[in-house]
């Protein structure tokens, strides 16, 4: 692939599905929620039955119109949906709505980093809202179809990017970031596996350098990132061996599926006319018009997004690219590392704790951010008792954090107290250990004193051994440092 | 003009048959409509924006609460081909 590589350029475009988490759907008061026994989440409009008239909530408006916010795309003022008119069971009216001349966003674009931190910005062409279709299953033991509706008529916004992306790598970086996006806006829960999130790449190659693009081949409905990138690899390795071949007219503008199970992609052979969609605007729902006064309060609605965030760790909180970035990677965890910062300044700290210890039990325990037993002010509390020197680190992460997870009623200073895990920085009691300490190994302070100053870790072990790691280490050293000198 | 390659388009992705005894009939009766429409193409339309809904209504929103559902067993009632849970139709592939 790498030779290749040098002599070809991969050109990819991809439409993102992401479906849009309203309590109904796009055009009906049917629930959207997901794994419903089949065909209990449906209406007569969903089934098409005649005389039923179909209504656009406000809340998919909004959802639409956010998204387009935040890539910067421009807002439609005036949208009509339009009939996207083709036979098959999936949807009883016989066609798609959806929108064609006027999509609600318009242009912007989708900024994000691959890992080696290079940054990239992928255009977007438009946003469009549609409804998704039935389920239909395929039985081998049958002759008929089976279909479920639950899923027909589900609240969707397309996101089509132009053909910006040169590989497969920024594919999987660009779905990451419109599933970062989506779940800052809180529009879409970005769950791929259930197909909240799904994608269709446009691939082609063509020789470096050409300015005219390749033929393209779409990859339909690939629901994980890893799929998507190996599919986009698999067809692109295709269509550059077609070429060397000499066999270049095989690669027909045309729709493949990509099968997990061989890491391949197969031609799905779909008639020619069934892509002639006879696009017309859709009479029966009313044009949705988005004045400058609503869009004003949908701008107000808007989170603070992950790049603004990014800014404001890096300006406000004085910390580095790299914390900012692993801080932002949702939008629970960045507001949870604001909630404790009301509480202590000690902001690096609140970083490396949400980032190490706090994230480690959270994917050990399976739990979101929400679900965390402990309070940003009880977290506060633990970083202060390190900062006020009152607990060790060590101390601090392995036996109070725990405790705290168990007993999430009680506050940090409550527990270290009841444990006895604060630090001994009572200089009497810590003499009194020094002493102790220096008088059990007479030879080991002799050898000291004749120049192994290495000694004085060993000194500082039994001292923690002695005083169950509560010692002060720095009160501890100056006291012992006096103690060895004068014995 | 409508010729017979264009019918047997049309027919076919309205999912429409015919006897091939009635071809020259429909020919001509969509023909016909074509020279009724062109008739009407002579108005002068400049400047007119294309009227799409009857009514001047915008923004007739519905709210994002769940009802009006239908029960399964009404639902699936009127279907010709069905199981205890799902509709059913001849084998379709997938696309």
């Amino acid at each position: 692939m790498n030779n290749l590589l040098e002599k070809y350029e991969i050109v990819i475009g991809l439409e993102v599905h992401a479906q849009l988490q309203t309590q109904t759907k796009i055009f009906t008061a049917d629930s959207t929620e997901y794994g419903g026994a089949p065909n209990t989440h449906i209406s007569v409009i969903t089934l098409a039955h005649p005389g039923t008239l179909p209504r656009v909530s406000r809340e998919v408006i909004e959802y639409a119109v956010k998204m387009g916010l935040a890539c910067g795309s421009s807002i439609t003022p005036y949208n009509v949906f339009a009939r996207k008119n083709y036979f098959y069971p999936d949807l009883p009216k016989g066609y798609q709505v959806t929108q064609d001349k006027d999509p609600i966003c318009v242009g912007g674009k989708v900024s994000f980093k691959l890992k080696n931190g290079e940054l990239h910005h992928i255009r977007l062409h438009h946003i469009h809202l549609e409804e998704d279709a039935g389920k239909s299953l395929h039985t081998n033991d049958s002759d008929d179809t089976l279909l479920d509706y639950n899923r027909a008529g589900v609240p969707l916004i397309e996101i089509v990017s132009e053909p910006d992306m040169r590989s497969s790598e920024e594919a999987y970086y660009y779905m990451q970031e419109i599933q970062r996006i989506v779940r800052y806006l809180d529009i879409c829960d970005g769950n791929m596996e259930e197909g909240s999130l799904r994608c269709d790449a446009n691939v082609s190659v063509r020789l470096r350098g050409a300015s005219q693009l390749g033929t393209r081949v779409e990859i339909k409905n690939m629901n994980s990132f890893r799929f998507l990138q190996k599919a986009i690899d698999y067809e692109a390795q295709r269509q550059m061996e077609l070429i060397e071949k000499d066999e270049k007219a095989q690669i027909i503008q045309e729709t493949r599926t990509f099968d997990p199970n061989t890491g391949k992609t197969y031609g799905m052979r779909v008639k020619e006319s069934m892509n002639d969609y006879r696009y017309f605007p859709e009479p029966d729902l009313t044009p949705v018009v988005i004045s400058e006064s609503w869009l004003a309060q949908i701008k107000a609605q808007m989170p603070t997004l992950p790049w603004e965030w990014q800014q404001k760790l890096k300006n406000q909180y004085g910390l580095s690219e790299y914390d900012a970035g692993v801080l932002t990677d949702s939008r629970q965890v960045v507001e949870f590392f604001a909630a404790v910062c009301q509480f202590t300044t000690q902001f690096k700290a609140v970083a490396n704790w949400i980032n190490g210890e706090i994230k480690a039990y959270l994917n050990d325990k399976s739990l979101e951010m929400s679900q965390l037993p402990i309070s940003a002010q009880q977290l506060a509390d633990l970083i202060e008792l390190i900062a006020q020197n009152q607990v060790s680190n060590s101390v601090a992460s392995q036996k109070i954090l725990p405790q705290l997870l168990n007993e999430p009623h009680r506050g940090a200073l409550e527990i270290a107290q009841t444990y006895n895990w604060l630090l001994e920085n009572n200089a009497n009691a810590l003499q009194q250990a020094v002493n102790e300490v220096v008088a059990q190994f007479p030879d080991k302070v002799k050898e000291y004193q004749k120049g192994k100053k290495g000694l004085q870790g060993m000194f500082m072990g039994e001292i923690m051994k002695k005083t169950q790691g509560k010692a002060d280490p720095k009160l501890a050293n100056q006291l012992l440092i006096k103690a060895l000198a004068e014995a | 003009m409508i010729n017979t390659d264009t019918l047997h388009k049309i027919a076919n992705l309205a999912r429409l048959e015919f006897e091939p005894a009635d071809e020259a009939k429909l020919l001509a009766d969509l023909n016909k409509i074509l020279d009724w429409v062109a008739m009407l193409q002579e108005v002068n339309t400049e400047g007119v924006e294309p009227l799409i809904h009857l009514s001047e209504e915008v923004n007739v929103f519905r709210a994002d609460v769940v009802q009006n559902q239908i029960e399964r067993e009404k639902a699936l009632w009127n279907a010709p081909q069905k199981d205890e849970e799902y509709f059913k139709v001849p084998k379709v592939l997938d696309i």
